[in-house]
């Protein structure tokens, strides 16, 4: 087989139905000078090694991406993580970001709502409203997105061990301002097995956990289908200390337990597999973290093939989000942050990333500040319109050193994951310990190269600097607690409790039996019970996870 | 000092219990005047459970169920966690607390985390003073949870009245290489995680085993199915703890035992104690390095 | 070959924040120091890790926080030792802290409070210095 008829046919068939559905954002992709810059550049000879391992984008195995002309047709969509304080606060920040041509919003909630705590419980204290914002009830929710018309953003939520909840906030929300489910566009994040190793804000053991999810799963595949149900994600696994190969590999057995979960409640596998996504982190080491997203892809497709049985392109394909990483922001010389990120966001653009949120120069000593959120997007928006790497498809493919870096990451992960079968499936490998040991050994060596001066990490170890002044901060004002605890008293005293009792007695039955829970959440957060009274009702139900 | 902590341990003070039992695992002077303190008839009385296994079975897990079992019938429980030191640097994590800190606030539940530290015996000595003291301040059952590996692990485990063995499917190997010794020790057998696949066919397996194996009474072979992480099991466990307990109470089988750990600990304090003033003479310059090693211990000694 | 005073100390994370690689990072190191580390978890009451370090009675407490709610977690545990009798035993805290809040936390009682990047044998050393102070003032 000839380089033209393997091209050619992807040509007519991939490229053509793209080109026709979506045109690319220009005519023609000229460098300065006026030369053509070429949409794919593949070898002069197309063998059967070159197809099986690296292809062509927007076909499987989609190492080189999963659109066949990827930013040439349409950028990444750059999304900032935002959310502090009060929900009022937060909606000026967003109307902020959406001004300043962010593409789609992502909401950080604060410790209390990621938990399932109300603003005035006990454990509370001291939290509200810090690392995000304090979302009690759907009084919040509207409050968030007030004036932000939730039929044209895409909105991500990073919400895990009560994301029904928060989602079946967002579409009461949505219904409100008049907009129907099915219009909905975003991602939960919904992933709880990387909370039980990396991140920590989890509620439930993972039995009931599995069930919240494939509940949501079914829930949006009837009601709002192009919402993403779940965000799968190494991102946090990275920041706990894990190795590249470690993210990939916990990442993708995740997935598949995932995917089993919601095959063995019985759903179809291409309804809910193309809603999907995932979620990686973007490191220092800018080569292999491009090596690290192609070789993802690769495997998930080859995955949900092999393993599943998948036949439609769209639940083969991995897409993801990517953070620049925060565990390499330092609190020295913080400006060299900016650096950092730029390289880290470089890789993923290189590596084929769908949305791209870059930190802030000033995130390793608090919430960042106006001005470095700018920078921060106006990072992406560098690499987007003048760096030129945009203007080509997976411009690094055919490099011997990234070819064989990602057959390597891909060969060690998947050897990964069959160590993780053995051992009986994630969820057992975590009851193990096996996934977190994994993780803290990798997370030591790591920071003892550090510390033994053996791993360089500029302005820390070495090119010191002494430094006077600290640039301005960004504070939540406590008052913010008391304010939301005021909020919350006045909504006790106002809502009609007798409808709240019902509606969280009739979750609660039905947690007790099989039937989906999403419609009796859906229903409880209409009355404006809250989310702590939602949750403890799970909680009884379910019992709580003690790490 | 000495008054303070003998009375906060007469109290039932948490900080005079915990200063006691540092004091006597680090053979303080004051270490007889704690021991001697105590009431011997509740140090007699108290139930000694140990809870041994591989890493990751569940015991833990399970001592914190076993835990709020005894609570709720209003007994005060014991707990001592023992973890293994580094042999390299001596230092350790002990992180079995971990699972038992919902009980952190209840002054009824004293939990213990205690090192093997690499002793020579010692281990033995210091755990059961703990024990002493913990079952001198009015706990009953004290509980030992050790890992089932290394031969201090095992001796410390003779300190229990009653022990059991807890396994889980799924950990490969461990299990195999363990298995006789501990079924040799255990008084009862538990498959925890019986939530997960492969218990049924390990608690067989154990069944089999422990009634071929040595000369126990057939009908001690019976295992016991748990789910620790969702407190299921937990009553028939307490229920066949009970039965063991009451027969070997009846049998004199409790009291050999007692005279048996009574016999160990004082040999391992005797250890301790000859210990550093034999280190003192060999620091002291008292070897002249002539013959061979065991012949100097021997001189040493008699000069002892 | 005298023999070493082990020391025991505690190390635990007040609050919700779950970012528990520094503190396991820390545990593991002090370990590799020859101590013997407590290690509670995530997401503790301040009462209930006063309440472990009485009975563990550990020389010296270790806290690690990164969701900027250090000034109300800190000295709540400081304060929950005190009113368990044991407010001799010193506290050492770290996370992502503010310059300006490390003077506050000082006043309210931490001995010792660390900031990222701070070399680990520094964190090492101050523990160990904690400790050994603490335990002269026992015997
Ligand atoms: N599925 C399942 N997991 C359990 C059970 N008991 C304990 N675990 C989990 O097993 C892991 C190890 O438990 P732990 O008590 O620390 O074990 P230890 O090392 O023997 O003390 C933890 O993640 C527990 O949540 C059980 O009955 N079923
Ligand atoms: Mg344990």
């Amino acid at each position: 087989m000839g380089k033209h008829s393997e091209y050619k046919d992807w040509e007519d068939k991939e490229l053509a139905s793209s080109l026709n559905r979506f045109p690319e954002r220009k005519e023609r992709f000229n460098n300065h000078g006026g030369e053509e810059i070429a949409r794919l550049a593949v070898p002069d000879q197309i063998d059967e090694e070159y197809i099986e391992k690296i292809g062509f984008p927007g076909r499987f195995p989609y190492t080189r991406g999963v659109q066949p002309t990827m930013y040439r047709g349409r950028l990444w969509t750059m999304r900032q993580y935002a959310g502090f304080s009060t929900a009022s606060e937060s909606n000026l920040r967003y109307r902020y970001l959406l001004d300043q041509g962010t593409t789609g919003l992502s909401i950080a909630f604060d410790l209390p709502t990621q938990i399932g705590y109300d603003s005035d419980h006990p454990m509370a204290e001291g939290e509200v409203g810090k690392v995000g914002v304090a979302i009690d009830s759907l009084a919040d929710m509207e409050l968030l997105f007030d004036q932000i018309p939730l039929d044209k953003v895409s909105t991500s939520m990073t919400i895990n061990a009560p994301a029904a909840v928060l989602l079946a906030m967002y579409v009461a929300v949505a219904e409100k301002q008049g907009v129907e489910s099915s219009k909905l566009k975003g991602t939960i994040q919904n992933d709880i097995l990387k909370e039980y190793v990396a991140r920590g804000t989890y509620i439930f053991p993972p039995k009931p956990s599995l069930r919240l999810i494939t509940d949501i799963f079914r829930w949006c595949t009837d009601h709002s289908p192009a919402f993403n149900t779940i965000s799968i994600s190494g991102y946090h696994i990275r920041e706990a200390g894990s190795t590249a190969v470690q993210e990939v590999a916990f990442t993708l057995a995740n997935g598949i337990t995932y995917v089993q979960a919601a095959l063995d409640a019985g759903l179809e596998l291409d309804n809910f597999a193309r809603r999907l996504s995932f979620f990686f982190n973007a490191s220092s080491d800018l080569l292999e973290e491009v090596a690290k997203f192609r070789a993802a892809r690769r495997l998930w497709a080859r995955i949900m093939k092999g393993r599943f049985n998948a036949m439609k392109p769209a639940s083969l394909m991995l897409r993801f989000h990517t953070q620049t990483a925060g565990y390499t922001l330092t609190a020295q010389q913080i400006d060299n942050n900016i650096v950092r990120v730029a390289l880290q966001a470089l890789s993923a653009v290189l590596g084929g990333t769908q949305s791209l949120h870059t930190n802030s120069r000033d995130e390793a000593l608090s919430l960042p500040t106006e001005d470095s959120v700018r920078t921060a997007l106006r990072t992406q928006q560098v690499i987007a319109h003048e760096s030129g790497v945009a203007s080509s498809v997976d411009p690094l493919a055919g490099s011997y050193f990234i070819e064989e870096l990602t057959d390597r990451i891909e060969a060690e992960a998947s050897e990964l994951i069959a160590k993780i079968d053995k051992a009986g499936g994630v969820v057992a490998a975590i009851e193990e310990g096996f996934i977190q040991r994994q993780i803290e050994n990798s997370a030591y060596e790591y920071q003892q190269e550090i510390e033994k001066g053996e791993r360089i990490v500029v302005g820390v170890n070495e090119f010191k600097i002494d430094e006077e002044s600290k640039p301005p901060l960004l504070r939540v004002d406590p008052e913010v607690e008391n304010s939301q605890i005021h909020g919350l008293k006045e909504l006790r005293e106002k809502r009609n409790n007798k409808n709240v009792e019902e509606a969280l007695a009739n979750l609660s039955a039905c947690a007790r039996n099989t039937s989906n829970l999403m419609p009796e959440i859906l229903a409880a957060v209409k009355t404006y019970a809250t989310l702590g009274e939602i949750c403890q009702v799970l909680r009884n139900e379910f019992g709580e996870y003690r790490g | 000092m000495s008054e303070q902590i003998l009375k906060g341990l007469r109290d039932r003070d948490p900080r005079g219990i915990a200063r006691a039992i540092s004091l006597v695992e680090e053979n303080d002077p004051l270490a007889d005047e704690i021991l001697a303190s105590l009431d011997d008839s509740l140090v007699d009385q108290a139930m000694v459970l140990g809870i041994t296994g591989p890493p990751g079975a569940g015991k833990s897990t399970l001592t914190d169920r076993i835990i709020s079992k005894y609570r709720s019938q209003g007994k005060r429980v014991g707990v001592i966690a023992v973890d293994p030191s580094s042999p390299l640097s001596g230092g350790a994590i002990l992180g079995d607390r971990i699972r038992m800190m919902g009980h952190a606030l209840d002054q009824d539940v004293v939990v213990r985390s205690m090192a093997t530290r690499g002793r020579l015996g010692g281990l033995c000595a210091a755990a059961g003073a703990a024990v002493r003291i913990l079952a001198g301040s009015g706990c009953s059952p004290i509980i030992i949870e050790t890992v089932g590996v290394g031969q201090s692990e095992m001796d410390i485990i003779r300190l229990a009245d009653i022990t059991a063995l807890v396994l889980a499917p799924g950990l490969g190997d461990d299990i195999q290489a363990m298995k006789a010794g501990l079924l040799e020790v255990a008084d009862l057998l538990i498959v925890n995680k019986a939530d997960c696949a492969g218990a049924e066919t390990l608690a067989m397996d154990m069944e089999s085993i422990a009634r071929e194996g040595s000369g126990k009474e057939k009908d001690s072979a019976k295992v016991c199915m748990t789910v620790a992480s969702e407190g299921k099991g937990i009553d028939d466990l307490l229920a066949a703890i009970e039965t063991v307990d009451a027969s070997h109470r009846e049998s004199g089988e409790r009291k050999a035992r007692r005279e048996k750990a009574y016999d160990l600990e004082v040999l391992d304090w005797a250890i301790e104690m000859i210990k550093p003033s034999i280190i003192k003479k060999i620091e002291e310059g008292g070897l002249d390095r002539k013959g061979d090693p065991r012949m100097q211990a021997v001189k040493l000694l008699e000069k002892e | 070959m005298p023999e070493q005073k082990t020391y025991r100390v505690l190390i635990g994370k007040p609050g919700l924040d779950g970012h528990d690689r520094g503190a396991k990072f820390l545990a593991r190191a002090l370990r590799d120091a020859g101590f013997e580390v407590v290690y509670t978890g995530i997401r503790r009451t301040p009462e209930e890790i006063a309440a472990a370090a009485v009975q563990e009675d550990v020389s010296a407490v270790g806290l690690s926080s990164l969701s900027g709610a250090h000034l109300r977690l800190f000295p709540a545990v400081v304060e929950a030792l005190k009113n368990s009798g044991a407010g001799d035993i010193p506290v050492l805290g770290g996370g992502v802290i503010p310059d300006e809040d490390i003077g506050l936390l000082k006043d309210a009682g931490i001995n010792e409070v660390f900031t990222p990047g701070t070399p680990v044998e520094q964190i090492i050393a101050a523990f160990r210095s904690a400790c050994e102070t603490q335990e002269a003032r026992r015997t």
